[in-house]
């Protein structure tokens, strides 16, 4: 059952998803930036990364759950390690998809 | 960095950001396919997916709306909870405006509009390479965007065009961060960041609900990494690595 508003909500959900994008590229591009600052951004995308990641191979359910025999972490280990030793993004995607297959047909 | 002048052709531009999104794109078909589905469940027309895939252009988020539009709740819950899922592109912004110098607003106004986290990672990884630049990043981010939209009006008709779990689909944007994660190792510092980040990730997402711990969990772990940098805890103590 969609609401009458429907059209509202959308736009609000749109102006509050939008905006935290924006504010920092604004106010942060043209900005000389203290060095501790600067250390810190060039570390966000490292951490945010694997804050993203590990939660989703070790965690399920809501609410969440420690889970450690899923499939998508043991593809991830052979996948990493194809990453590190070949630093390829094109091959890496296909050897996670294939194993990942692989472990669907398998388990 | 980006030259003050850059003469590239537009043609190559494009071509370069549109083939540089392919990773996400492939994940999007999943993804997005699922989501018209979803949305085609709960009542959702594909225009109606459509307007949603437009102008709100985030995948969680869209998600946990649908499921909320289904169980009756309002405007001020919904949107109060698409802030809260999506708060974490604040910090991918910041992340990227170190990147994106010397721009006008027009330029960061249409970028921000395709900062994902796919997107992030993608750019993140490729603005370190001397060849990308925020013509590319942007025209890889409304790739992505178009890619995404396409897929979630298509899911919306209903059809399941894609058998769940062919071929692997679903792992392409796991896959992906994998690799995009190792990416951005460039040495020991890194690893100590992202192991922080990651663990506290996990227990903070066992603690809490939603996803804040995404932020919570990279703020702290990247102030610690400042603070061992600034201690040299991790790095030879002397000369430019």
């Amino acid at each position: 059952m969609i609401p009458d508003n429907y059209l509202y909500i959308i736009i609000g959900m749109g102006i509050v998803t939008y905006v935290p994008r924006w504010l920092p590229l604004v106010f942060l591009s043209n900005r000389q930036l203290p060095g501790w600052f600067e250390e810190w951004l060039d570390l966000i995308p490292a951490a945010i990364l694997s804050a993203l990641i590990l939660p989703i191979l070790i965690t399920t359910g809501e609410p969440r759950q420690l889970d450690l025999l899923r499939p998508e972490l043991f593809v991830a280990i052979p996948t990493f390690l194809f990453a590190v030793k070949t630093r390829s993004l094109a091959g890496t995607v296909v050897v996670g998809m294939f194993l990942f297959w692989l472990a669907g047909k398998l388990l | 960095m980006n030259t003050d002048r850059d003469t590239t052709p537009w043609g190559e531009i494009l071509k370069d950001g549109m083939i540089g999104a392919w990773p996400i794109c492939l994940g999007y078909l999943a993804i997005g396919l699922a989501f018209g589905v979803i949305a085609q469940k709960a009542g959702l027309s594909p225009l109606e997916i459509g307007f949603m895939s437009v102008l709100v252009y985030a995948g969680s988020a869209q998600f946990i709306a649908v499921s909320m539009l289904s169980a009756g709740a309002g405007f001020v819950p919904i949107v109060l909870t698409t802030f809260t899922v999506n708060l974490r592109h604040l910090l991918m912004s910041s992340s990227l405006s170190a990147s994106l110098r010397n721009l006008g607003t027009g330029p960061l106004s249409l970028f921000a509009y395709g900062v994902t986290d796919e997107s992030f990672a993608l750019n993140s990884a490729k603005f370190r390479e001397n060849r990308w630049d925020w013509r590319r990043a942007l025209v890889l981010n409304h790739t992505a965007n178009l890619a995404w939209i396409v897929c979630t009006v298509a899911g919306g008709f209903g059809g399941e065009f894609i058998p769940a779990g062919a071929l692997g689909i679903d792992y392409a944007l796991i896959a992906m961060f994998i690799c995009l994660l190792i990416f951005q190792i460039r040495e020991m510092l890194y690893v100590v960041v992202a192991t922080i980040a990651g663990l506290l990730a996990v227990v903070l997402s066992l603690l809490i609900p939603g996803n804040s711990y995404i932020v919570i969990a990279s703020v702290i772990a990247a102030a610690l990494g400042v603070v061992f940098k600034r201690g040299r805890f991790f790095s030879r103590a002397e000369g430019p690595s």
